[in-house]
């Protein structure tokens, strides 16, 4: 299957910068975005590294001199972390993983290579529009990590950027300040994400090859919509709220400043009449939803995984679909179960842990359907396939400890300490990662070419499954033993923080393990890259979808000739039929013929 | 196939919803746009129950008159804007140029109008750091007006280079302007609340 | 609406000055409205009545949403619900606050809330 060859000729008139640089071909931008989100990952994870090591050994002195140099004396005074330093570093963790990792990695990359593929198009509906999202997202991350290099530093408020700190830290009514910038950042990946979805979901409505009904849509084509309308709906009110953080400080309006705040002994300066509750609602109303922009495509991921592994259809793939639009339309009236805490009211608390207990619901019978669809499957162990089994406890472990913090009472005790930090990352970690990590495993020879070392795949995944329940784990104990999510020397001056001290070296140590495993991935994905195994087939795991007709890797246009769709995404096994997987591409036999199954 | 791909529905409708791309993609980006402006309103309302006293916007010297032809201006906008449509529906080129030119007449007499207004209250030393009221008032009027200018950049584009585009593929570039069209109504739309938000309603 | 005819277009028009004419009445309308002191509520709810009148003639007729197709409508729908959920909840924080001294959820006058034992 090399027919690609003859196609590409048609393209080398294009000049390099516009097939690689300026491209508007939707693999070629998701592509673009996998790469940037990967370092950006990485990039995020090494700011962990560097405060695990205030945590593990508060007030010592960093003991690697380059890094220390690096960084100098205003960072590192005399090697030891300032506490500034300490709060930058957290507050851009959460935001460049959240922000510039995960989402961009989940739905810029996976979502622009797969989403025209799978349904059977061309490329994306807007391509142009598809390459200026790429950009503006691309502006967002430089504007973000130049927010380290002004006076003062990066915004240091938290990911969560919460008045009035964040609008007086640092008093400044300048642009180039750390939060400021950080504001300005977040406009352009609201905007660059709003681009991309009103992309992906007219994609999805608009281009389906014929015969993709709604219910013969891959499960992560689902994932994709949804996630496509909560970044849509869900995202714009942060923009406002950004644009008016954004006025408070330079503009010294008080829309997030209450009356009569006083800051270190001073009346403040303006004229108040603000609600800080307001900046939480508006946050909030983005970021629940943006939980589920992270998991949803995982999920779908994971089902695409799984099913082609176990070599058998998804198990209740209707209840699937339905479960994830009503976790999608739920998300949206849960938010306020992050601002417990604030004293909203016992009214609005019964509201939100009612609603709160109620979405629990769809993602059990998510994760209920993926476990059921193992059983009876003839599982092939292969490393996409490690990692899409381990997602399901690891979700499991993050959604079930998500519980008591939706409920009011247990809430007041776990709120900001460890037990949340150690909940939300199972979630994203070594849930929506191992997630993320399947599919690079997964469609690495779709659009390389070449398959991944298995051997150090492998070990890329054990070494990760350890480590990451290394980090995450003691968390929830520490939390529980009350101690706080944000103090700059791990608990160290507090008494009751004392009998789980220990467990900050056990955490530390297992993330710089994280680190050196991450490493096995870097050379993994690099040597594949160059010298790794050919892909013999353009279907190498013998899938159904759409993808996998395409040829290796997939020309501009994609498709030889216009796919059309005769059957369900996930006909595997199917009794009677000559190969134990039927492509969704592949038309009927003669009639009666037991290929025909999955025809209406 | 050759190097550039033919995207279906660029100009023609999808049988089965009934839909052209661009048409479905405005709409998608309204939609997130009623999400900003309803964030903006949330603000508003949380805001202004949540003080004490509230400002009537006359009384703090907003200008009724000047918001007044403002709202014309942009309704005036709208209906040319649907009218040069409506001229390319029926195939009237030199029609089109006309609507389209008064409908980005409109923009400019709108933003005039609104800088006065903006040079005004600062002659007066009024900021948007004065009060809530007038943060809310300069931001969304503000937003507003960006808006504004974004219609006219994408308006002025279709009617004098992008108008190529009726010698080659006259049916998409109708539908250019319908889309165009739509969100020159959302903005337009947005003023209509806006105006009574910010200019009318008694204060407390 | 590719398929509409030179006769549907020339009716469109007209349609299109008669919502003019009724937006350009209902902005002096609504200012004349707000020279005449009703009071706070009774005039917050005529400017908005008007607002929501003029802007439904643009969403219907300019962009013509009285004939749309279902999908559009599917959309505007879940955003319309999700613009009333964010502002009604946002809202109800307050009410809820302001709830404790009046309502249903009212802490007894004069009743302090028993701290723990010191």
């Amino acid at each position: 299957m090399r027919e690609a060859h003859h196609h590409e000729e048609h393209h080398d008139e294009l000049p390099f910068w516009r097939h690689y640089i300026f491209s508007t071909d939707h693999k070629i931008i998701g592509i673009q975005y996998g790469l940037t989100a990967l370092v950006f990952l990485f990039f995020g994870f090494c700011l962990m590294l560097l405060m695990r090591w205030q945590l593990a050994y508060p007030g010592k002195p960093l003991p690697i001199a380059f890094l220390t140099n690096l960084l100098g004396e205003s960072r590192m005074p005399g090697g030891v972390m300032a506490p500034e330093f300490y709060n930058q570093l957290g507050a851009m963790h959460g935001t460049i993983m959240v922000f510039l990792g995960v989402v961009p990695l989940a739905v810029g990359a996976f979502g622009n290579y797969l989403v025209p593929l799978q349904v059977g198009a061309q490329d994306m509906a807007f391509p142009k529009l598809n390459m200026s999202s790429y950009w503006v997202y691309f502006i967002g991350g430089v504007v973000m990590l130049g927010s380290f290099f002004v006076s003062g530093g990066s915004a240091q408020s938290g990911w969560t950027s919460y008045p009035p700190l964040s609008v007086i830290t640092p008093q400044s009514h300048s642009l180039f300040t750390g939060q400021s910038l950080w504001l300005t950042g977040m406009v352009f990946l609201i905007t660059s994400s709003l681009l991309g979805s009103v992309n992906t979901i007219t994609t999805i409505i608009q281009l389906r090859a014929k015969g993709l009904t709604w219910m013969r849509l891959p499960f992560f084509v689902w994932a994709q919509l949804v996630t496509g309308f909560l970044l849509l709906l869900a995202f714009p009110p942060l923009e406002a709220a950004g644009v008016m953080q954004l006025m408070d400080r330079m503009a010294g309006t008080s829309f997030f400043l209450p009356t009569g705040l006083v800051v270190g002994g001073k009346a403040l300066n303006v004229s108040g009449g603000g609600s800080a509750l307001l900046w939480q609602h508006l946050f909030w109303f983005l970021a629940h939803p943006e939980v589920y922009v992270l998991i949803l495509p995982a999920m779908g991921i994971v089902a695409e995984v799984i099913a082609n592994n176990t070599r058998k259809p998804l198990w209740g793939y209707k209840s699937l679909v339905y479960s994830v639009i009503f976790l999608g339309f739920m998300s949206f009236v849960v938010w306020a179960h992050h601002m417990f805490l604030t004293g909203m009211g016992t009214a609005i608390n019964a509201f939100f842990q009612t609603t709160t207990m109620i979405i629990s619901i769809p993602s059990i019978i998510i994760l209920t359907a993926l476990i059921l669809s193992l059983w009876g499957g003839s599982i092939r162990f292969n490393v996409p396939m490690l990692f899409a089994l381990a997602f399901l406890p690891m979700f499991g472990i993050g959604g079930l400890t998500g519980l008591p913090l939706g409920l009011a009472s247990a809430d007041i005790h776990l709120h900001d300490t460890y037990y949340v930090i150690g909940h939300f990352h199972y979630v994203v970690a070594p849930g929506t990662l191992f997630a993320l990590f399947a599919g690079i495993y997964y469609w690495f020879p779709k659009v390389s070419g070449k398959q991944m070392n298995d051997f150090l795949g492998k070990l890329h995944f054990w070494g990760s499954l350890i480590f990451m329940n290394g980090i995450f784990m003691p968390m929830f104990i520490v939390g529980m033993a009350g101690v706080s999510r944000r103090l700059y020397d791990g608990g160290t001056s507090y008494l009751h923080a004392q009998n789980v001290l220990y467990l900050n070296k056990v955490m530390s140590h297992s993330a710089w393990g994280l680190a050196v495993i991450q490493c096995i991935f870097i050379v993994n994905f690099f040597w594949s890259l160059f010298a790794g195994r050919k892909v013999t087939s353009d279907n190498p795991w013998e899938a159904t979808t759409l993808e996998w007709a395409t040829p290796t890797p997939p020309p501009h246009g994609n498709f030889l000739k216009v796919p059309e769709v005769f059957r369900g995404p996930y006909e595997y096994s199917v009794p009677g039929a000559e190969k134990d997987f039927l492509p969704q591409n592949e038309p009927d036999k003669k009639p009666g013929d037991p290929n025909n199954r999955g025809k209406k | 196939m050759s190097t550039a791909i033919e995207i279906p529905y660029n100009s023609t409708e999808r049988p089965d919803t009934g839909l052209y791309n661009a048409k479905l993609g405005v709409w998608l980006f309204l939609a997130s746009e009623v999400m900003l402006f309803g964030a903006l309103f949330s603000t508003y309302v949380l805001l202004r129950t949540g003080a004490d006293t509230w400002e009537n916007g006359a009384q703090i010297g907003l200008s009724i008159p000047l918001a007044t032809i403002n709202t014309l201006v942009l309704i005036i906008s709208s209906v040319t804007m649907v009218m040069s449509w409506a001229s390319l529906k029926t195939k009237n080129f030199g029609k089109y140029k006309s609507y389209m030119g008064v409908t980005i007449l409109c923009g400019v007499i709108f933003l005039v109008i609104k800088g006065f207004e903006y040079a005004h209250k600062f002659e007066n030393g009024i900021w948007p750091s004065t009060s809530t009221f007038m943060a809310i008032y300069f931001t969304m009027t503000g937003l507003h007006g960006l808006h504004v200018i974004g219609g006219m950049i994408v308006n002025t584009y279709l009617w004098g280079p992008g108008a190529k585009m009726w010698q080659t593929d006259p049916e998409r570039f109708t539908n250019r302007i319908e889309v165009a069209g739509l969100y020159w109504h959302f903005v337009d739309l947005v003023w209509i609340f806006l105006f009574p938000t910010l200019y009318l309603l008694p204060g407390k | 609406m590719s398929d509409t005819h030179h006769e549907d277009v020339q009716s469109h028009v007209k349609t299109y000055i008669k919502v003019f004419v009724a937006l350009a009445v209902g902005t002096l309308v609504t200012v004349l409205a707000s020279n005449i002191h009703l009071g706070i509520v009774l005039g917050i709810i005529v400017a908005l009545v008007i607002a929501t009148v003029k802007g439904s003639l643009v969403a219907g007729f300019f962009m013509h949403l009285s004939a749309e197709r279902k999908i559009i409508y599917w959309v505007l729908v879940l955003t319309a619900v999700f613009v009333v959920v964010m502002m009604g909840l946002i809202m109800f924080t307050r009410q809820d606050q302001q709830g404790r001294q009046q309502g249903i959820f009212a802490v007894p006058q004069g009743h302090v809330p028993a701290h723990p034992a010191e």
